[in-house]
């Protein structure tokens, strides 16, 4: 394996896991406010499907960028009223709106488009387009730092950047700011928050807006940055696959990075090697593909060590006699 | 009844505003009335106890106060002010501070950051947590309200988290400060701790209401009292022309004898002999190190200590049900008979059959399935007895006909036996409970908390029938973190510290204050800890209720 193929892998890795990232950070928004988030697959295929077709009808990526946020912010409020409001179950909720999501972008998808649950393929101005950093054609021959810069760093949807600037952002505005103080605490003990006087309803709402609109991000660049438009289940288990790297990060910004990453390059190793050949045996395609889900199930099942998830996560908060 | 008389509302204004006044208060909970027509006066600087039985509407009345609820009806005055109060953020800002019996701290933060959580200055953390750092300094110094502000909640004993609260309430300037059942987690050093800052908060001109169902601390501390009785305020009287009679007398609303009535002890034979018995529970931490002690026919034991220090897993263990995953060693005999410690014949149903009747520390968890009716719960843990059954089907007509007695025995109300357990009072409950056990006639009966969560009248109650049993020849241990209980009910005291016994004392020959220092883990020349080179600011840090679970990585 040479330094260009490693290059081109790792490139790979990081257009695949940024639908991850920003799903897992969604997830990190909603789950350290205390509300359990396993609709992120049905919000994300939701903003693809709103995405796409906004993009095809414009002809803007930037547009169907918000029609994807919109698309999943719409998943997000039901969810809020569900299982803020209404104090209801945020599982059932949450697989609720799967549910949702997963028939109503085929319906409309037929209705509209007519193409089985498909939308018309996107070009030009409906996909984001690679954006090329200053300097990275300049540098491309300096040895080993060129090919980083430029085809590896440089050369992403703008997309990609957002997902990684989310990072250090969510980090100072959990760790370092009044409302990530709040949003914590209210993860923590709803009770401690209500009784300093602020609302835990507002905050909760304020968490799951914020997850709603990674969410979007992500699904609109899974159906305009990653692919050209918008395919039935094009999901294929991110968000649940986004949940599990929450785990492994056990909910904080730096480690999600990491844990998506992990998935990114086993998917993007996939793709590289369909049959890979380790010399005795050659490992079948199908089980290369399933790696990113046995990971997960791997790490659902706890060996990771132990994860402590915000401890009032999944409790709707009802004050006490 | 002279206090009765003499009724908040009734009493001459002084020149002064108070620093509360409630006038005719009222809130339901749906059929509920949990506060009917309350009037309330507390003078300015002096500390206010309100007292009553579980369920008498102080927390509620308080919650009020603190814009937890909205009243259906009435005024609050602060400081002569009509206020509206229509949540916390009101309440804060109108002076009120509250200290809840169940801290509303976040475990995983600092204490600083616990401090300034709502009442940040601005966007940024940065300077909040500076200034309130400065501010805790100055706090610490004036009232001995120390805390390490860096530390995080769950490192810390229940004592600190508590100054944590009280802290909360001074940075937002608090001139109110109420404290709901504040002793109820603490070690008697701790309360006097507690005490003592309050009277130093007191000397500043703070305005300090105490919330408490003990008597003893009402006479302690406070200048002036009121007395709630079903959601009622029934008197409001200066503290130092009652007395703990005539108070518990307004509370429950009939004579009550405070101290329990018994005839000193004549042990008989030893019934339970227990060697060296460890516990070491799924996560590998050691819950019993070594019990040993004996109990006696006719002798009834009291465990003392700080919940959290093994007398849960022992009365588990000795009841035959000891938590999952746990390694016990050690060996308990009863009349001389070696008792299984693990395998099929060391669960409860055979601890049964040997005459071990057990009251749990839980009731709602371990004692009563709460959705089940009265009768039915009379009959769980002995629903194979004979007049239980006819043939192959459970004659409930018989379990309820028992039922029925048991509670007019036992003189638990409402008499209706087809009531969901959920639907009586704690201490009816508890009656419910202490009747299936004490009914049976066991040889050794094991009670835990007996009187937790259970009114005045009940607790004299079932105290005359476990001092009865005793009586009648049994042996009774008695688990309870309520000194005054073990102190006016036991025949001999051990005290319990991690997984310990730190050491056996009679009632007659021993303080509160010694009992005290042994729950602290002090033994009186701190010999114990010298011998296991254990230093002894160690130790106070062990003295720490274990309720997280540790190896919990933050």
């Amino acid at each position: 394996m040479d330094f260009a193929t490693v290059i081109q892998i790792l490139d790979s890795a990081v257009r695949l896991m940024t639908p991850l990232l920003l799903a897992c950070l969604a997830g990190l928004y909603s789950e350290r406010s205390g509300v359990f988030d396993i609709g992120l697959e049905g919000k994300m295929l939701m903003a693809a499907f709103t995405a796409a077709s906004v993009a095809y009808v414009t002809g803007s990526a930037w547009l169907g960028l918000l029609a994807g946020i919109a698309g999943s912010m719409a998943l997000s409020l039901i969810h809020g009223l569900a299982s803020i409001t209404f104090c209801g179950n945020q599982l059932i909720s949450g697989v609720a709106i799967n549910f949702l999501a997963s028939g109503l972008t085929v319906l409309l998808g037929i209705k509209i488009f007519g193409l089985g649950g498909r939308t018309p393929a996107l070009s030009g101005g409906g996909r984001f387009g690679e954006i090329t950093l200053p300097f990275a054609d300049a540098l491309r021959d300096v040895p080993v730092l060129g090919p980083i810069y430029s085809e590896l760093i440089s050369g992403h949807s703008i997309l990609v950047y957002v997902a990684f600037l989310a990072v250090p952002l969510t980090w100072w505005v959990l760790f370092r700011t009044r409302f990530g103080l709040r949003l914590r605490a209210v993860g923590e003990n709803p009770a401690s928050v209500d009784t300093a006087g602020v609302s835990v309803t507002r905050l909760r709402f304020a968490a799951i807006a914020i997850a709603g609109i990674l969410c979007g991000l992500a699904g609109a660049y899974l159906a305009t940055g990653l692919s050209a438009g918008f395919v039935k289940e094009m999901t294929a288990g991110r968000g649940f696959i986004a949940l599990a790297a929450l785990i492994f990060a056990k909910w904080r910004p730096w480690n999600a990075l990491f844990a998506t990453f992990l998935f990114g390059l086993l998917e993007a190793i996939a793709n590289r090697y369909p049959n890979l050949d380790l010399g005795i045996v050659t490992v079948p395609s199908m089980f290369m593909n399933a790696l990113p889900y046995i990971l997960t199930v791997i790490i659902l099942a706890g060996f990771v060590g132990r994860a402590i998830p915000p401890r009032a996560g999944g409790e709707p908060y009802v004050k006490e006699r | 009844m002279a206090a009765a008389a003499q009724h908040a509302g009734g009493r001459p204004e002084t020149a002064a505003p108070h620093a509360i006044e409630l006038r005719g208060i009222s809130k339901a909970f749906g059929p509920v009335q949990a506060n009917k027509d309350i009037d309330l006066c507390v003078r300015k600087g002096s500390i206010h106890g309100i007292i009553g039985e579980n369920g008498a509407g102080k927390s509620t009345l308080m919650s009020i106060l603190y814009g937890f609820y909205k009243p259906d009806r009435g005024q609050i005055l602060i400081n002569g002010k009509p206020t509206t109060i229509t949540d916390s953020q009101t309440a804060i800002r109108a002076g009120v501070g509250m200290v809840f019996q169940h801290f509303k701290l976040v475990q995983n933060f600092t204490v600083l950051e616990n401090i300034i959580l709502g009442v940040e200055d601005g966007a940024l953390l940065r300077p909040s947590l500076a200034k309130a750092r400065g501010v805790l300094k100055k706090l610490a110094a004036e009232y001995q309200l120390n805390v390490d502000p860096d530390e995080t909640i769950d490192e810390l004993s229940v004592g600190h988290q508590q100054r944590v609260e009280i802290l909360k309430a001074l940075y937002r300037q608090a001139d109110i400060l109420i404290l709901d059942e504040p002793t109820g987690v603490l070690t008697p050093a701790e309360a006097d701790h507690l005490f003592r800052i309050l009277e130093g908060l007191k000397a500043e001109g703070k305005t300090i209401v105490l919330i408490t169902h003990k008597l003893r601390e009402i006479m302690e501390i406070t200048d002036t009292v009121s007395v709630m009785r079903r959601g009622e305020m029934v008197a409001s009287v200066e503290t130092a022309g009652t007395s703990p009679e005539e108070l518990a007398e307004l509370m429950v609303g009939r004579k009550v004898l405070l101290n329990v009535e018994k005839a000193p002890a004549d042990p008989g034979a030893p019934v339970l002999e227990v060697r060296d018995l460890r516990l070491v529970d799924d996560e590998g931490v050691e819950r019993l190190r070594g019990i040993s002690f004996d109990i006696r026919a006719g002798e009834i034991m009291g465990i003392a200590g700080v919940s959290g220090n093994g007398q849960t897993q022992l009365l588990e263990l000795l009841g035959g049900f000891p938590a999952a995953g746990a390694k016990v060693s050690g060996s308990i005999r009863m009349n001389g008979q070696e008792l299984d410690l693990t395998g099929s014949r060391s669960d409860a149903a055979t601890r049964r059959a040997r005459g071990i009747g057990h009251v749990p520390e839980d009731r709602q968890a371990e004692g009563l399935i709460m959705d089940f009716t009265a009768w039915e719960n009379v009959a769980f843990g002995y629903h194979h007895a004979p007049e239980y059954n006819r043939g192959l089907l459970m004659d409930n007509a018989a379990i309820r006909r028992d039922a029925e007695q048991k509670m007019e025995r036992f003189d638990v109300r409402p008499r209706n036996p087809n009531l969901a357990a959920r639907n009586f009072s704690g201490g009816n409950q508890q009656k419910l409970v202490v009747a299936r056990e004490i009914e049976r006639n066991p040889a050794l009966l094991l009670v835990g908390q007996p009187t937790r969560g259970v009114d005045i009248g009940a607790i004299e109650f079932i105290h005359k029938r476990i001092v009865e049993l005793r009586d009648a020849g049994k042996a009774v241990l008695l688990v309870s973190v309520e000194l005054d209980e073990i102190l006016s009910l036991s025949d001999r005291i051990a005290v319990m510290f991690d997984g310990r016994i730190m050491g056996e004392r009679l009632p007659s020959a021993t303080t509160t204050g010694e009992l005290g220092l042994l729950m602290a883990g002090i033994t009186d020349v701190d010999q114990h800890a010298a011998d296991e080179g254990i230093p002894p600011e160690h130790r106070h840090v062990e003295s720490l209720p274990d309720d997280n679970a540790p190896g919990e990585a933050r």
